[in-house]
């Protein structure tokens, strides 16, 4: 099992979700968070008073899936958040011990 | 174009004034020559109370003496006779509207301020607005109305105390019915709204004024020293001043200072008082070095909308204390209402555009503190200059509160929303380049009459030196016993939970 965590633009989540519902993901955990990389932030002018915003907007996406699935996860997050400009984001894939569905208690493969 | 338009204005007045003013002439001379003479003896022409009561009857349509513009008034033999003030139910229709219209914009301006500033400190801002609407509310009814517009205490100063709790404007006859004090512009002519209606047009004057220094002092001060402020200002600032300029024995009314809906009274005051207090109470904490961006454009934006809209009461409205105007709703009022639409206009265009070429964007806030700017400028000109010109002041007040402001950035001074910024330099500019464009009841510089941008600057010149040195003397006593500040935590956990126990998103 691993725990794959991508961090988007905003604006390509539904594309996102949209491709991994086709390769038969049944689950995924999204969060709004902020963050600055290569992009860098970008500045605010109100009434002459400039503001350097450092950290830009993101979404994050968190997908436990079981091994065979990971190539094709990533695969499909990284076709679908792609503009080819700067600033589209990171894909992680990290391992992941174990899982429990707390409804039923079923562990491993079975609970995601 | 401006000289010759203005020429041509000068032109048809004069040819529209002097035709009825030679009947006018040759029927006293036939009529009423040997009284009419006696008066000329008797009475000087700026006292027309006493010289109209020998005039013929013949002399009375000639309305050409107010007292609000001694200027206009020619010396003649048939003065004008006074008449009775008679109820005109269309104007009162028009400044009841135009009141309601004038207390809309305080809301307006709580909308206005209150996007501007972070959001934990969002309803105490909105509250600065709302609250002065409640004590000046009450302290108009009391005392604000008789020390504004009540008979003169003596050189044109102040109001007596005989108008306290509105006393007098509804007196009983004999029969037991109720009878309405008039309120009459032109003693000459006999329109007129109640008193009740025009006091209270007044009010909403009296309750934005002090809501616009709010602006300068957002996101800091405690509320207990803000109450007080707004009762003391109002009551030793504002009443005063009003007097001077508005009523028709105030001083400087009496001297032809030209303010048609407040740019001296309103704008000027509140600005540089804004920036008095400034000095006693400081800058924001982290100010100019944490982000302190407007939390919500879009609700400052509507209050834009809403200024704007309760604008054309206040400027429009005030028809009804013009110069030799008897109609509240007549020509003058449709006049001022276009320059309101215009001068605005053309300024929230310029401030964008000045902004674009400076600053690179044309922001949605630049455009609607451009309109303010324009409507600032425009409101002491509203009814004495023609459309042209109020472009021109429009261009002109975009580009000089857009100075204003980017200056304030310089000087790195804390005026958080700009009170000073835009109605301190806004309404100064403009009742000085009212004394250079006036064409309609007055004329200006353009119009070759020098002597009225002197008064202009005597005008502007002494309600900012009052203004200043009064409200230095409130907020010395204020800073010394209260104190105008939040303690530092409090100011960093926001006024709305601090000062309110409230927060406005949840």
């Amino acid at each position: 099992m691993k725990l794959i965590e991508a961090i988007i633009k905003p604006f390509k989540l539904d594309e996102v979700k949209d491709a991994l519902n086709e390769i038969g993901i049944e689950g995924i955990t999204v969060s709004e968070v902020k963050g600055f990389g290569r992009q860098k932030g970008h500045t605010e002018l109100y009434r002459g008073a400039e503001y350097v915003v450092d950290f830009i907007p993101k979404v994050k996406i968190e997908i436990a899936v079981a091994d065979e699935l990971v190539a094709k996860v990533v695969n499909a997050i990284e076709q679908t958040a792609k503009t080819g400009r700067i600033g589209d984001g990171k894909i992680f894939v990290m391992p992941l011990d174990d899982a429990v569905r707390i409804r039923t208690g079923e562990k491993g493969d079975e609970a995601i | 174009m401006m000289s010759e338009d203005a020429a041509e204005t000068k032109r048809s007045l004069s040819s529209r004034v002097m035709v009825p003013f030679a009947k006018l002439l040759l029927a006293a001379c036939l009529l009423a020559a040997p009284i009419a003479a006696q008066a000329e003896d008797k009475a000087a022409p700026a006292a027309p109370a006493t010289a109209a009561a020998h005039a013929a009857p013949a002399a009375a349509p000639a309305a050409v003496a107010a007292p609000a513009a001694a200027v206009a008034a020619p010396a003649t033999p048939a003065a004008p006779k006074n008449v009775d003030p008679v109820l005109n139910t269309g104007d009162t229709a028009w400044m009841l509207v135009s009141s309601a219209l004038v207390l809309f914009m305080t809301p307006g301006l709580a909308l206005f301020y209150g996007g501007m500033v972070r959001s934990k400190n969002v309803l105490s801002t909105m509250m600065h607005s709302l609250v002065a609407m409640g004590i000046v509310g009450v302290q108009w009814v009391v005392i604000g109305y008789s020390l504004s517009f009540g008979p003169d205490l003596g050189h044109g100063l102040l109001g007596n105390l005989s108008k306290v709790l509105l006393h007098g404007l509804v007196t009983f006859g004999k029969d037991g019915l109720p009878v309405y004090a008039l309120f009459q512009n032109v003693p000459t002519e006999p329109g007129a709204i109640p008193e009740f209606v025009f006091s209270m047009y007044q009010c909403m004057f009296a309750m934005i004024t002090v809501a616009l220094v709010s602006g300068a002092l957002a996101e800091r001060v405690k509320f207990s020293a803000y109450c007080i402020f707004v009762l003391a200002w109002t009551t030793l600032v504002y009443d005063p001043l009003a007097h001077w300029v508005w009523m028709s024995d105030g001083w400087l009314a009496k001297m032809g200072a030209l303010d048609f809906a407040g740019g001296t009274v309103v704008h000027l005051s509140s600005g540089f008082s804004a920036l008095v207090i400034l000095y006693f109470l400081g800058k924001r904490r982290g100010f100019p070095n944490e982000r302190m961006a407007p939390h919500s454009l879009p609700l400052t934006l509507i209050g834009v909308g809403i200024l704007w809209f309760g604008w054309f009461g206040f400027n429009a409205g005030s028809a009804i204390v013009g110069p030799n105007c008897s109609d509240a709703s007549g020509g003058l009022a449709g006049l001022a209402f276009t320059t309101t639409m215009v001068a605005p206009a053309m300024a929230g265009l310029t401030w964008m555009i000045a902004e674009w070429i400076h600053a690179g964007k044309p922001s949605a806030l630049g455009f609607g503190s451009g309109v303010v700017a324009g409507l600032v400028i425009i409101t002491p000109a509203a009814g004495f200059v023609q459309p042209g010109a109020a472009i021109i002041m429009g261009i002109i007040g975009g580009l000089v509160c857009y100075g204003g402001v980017m200056m304030k950035a310089k000087l790195s001074y804390d005026d958080s929303l700009d009170a000073f910024g835009v109605h301190g330099i806004g309404g100064t500019t403009g009742a000085i380049l009212t004394g250079v464009f006036a064409t309609v009841g007055a004329t200006g510089l353009t119009s070759g009459n020098v002597k009225q941008l002197v008064t202009q600057l005597v005008a502007v010149g002494s309600a900012a030196a009052y203004a200043v040195v009064l409200t230095f003397v409130i907020g010395f006593v204020i800073h010394k016993t209260i104190g105008f500040r939040v303690e530092k935590e409090d100011e960093i956990m926001g006024l709305d939970q601090t000062q309110h126990s409230e927060s406005a998103y949840n």
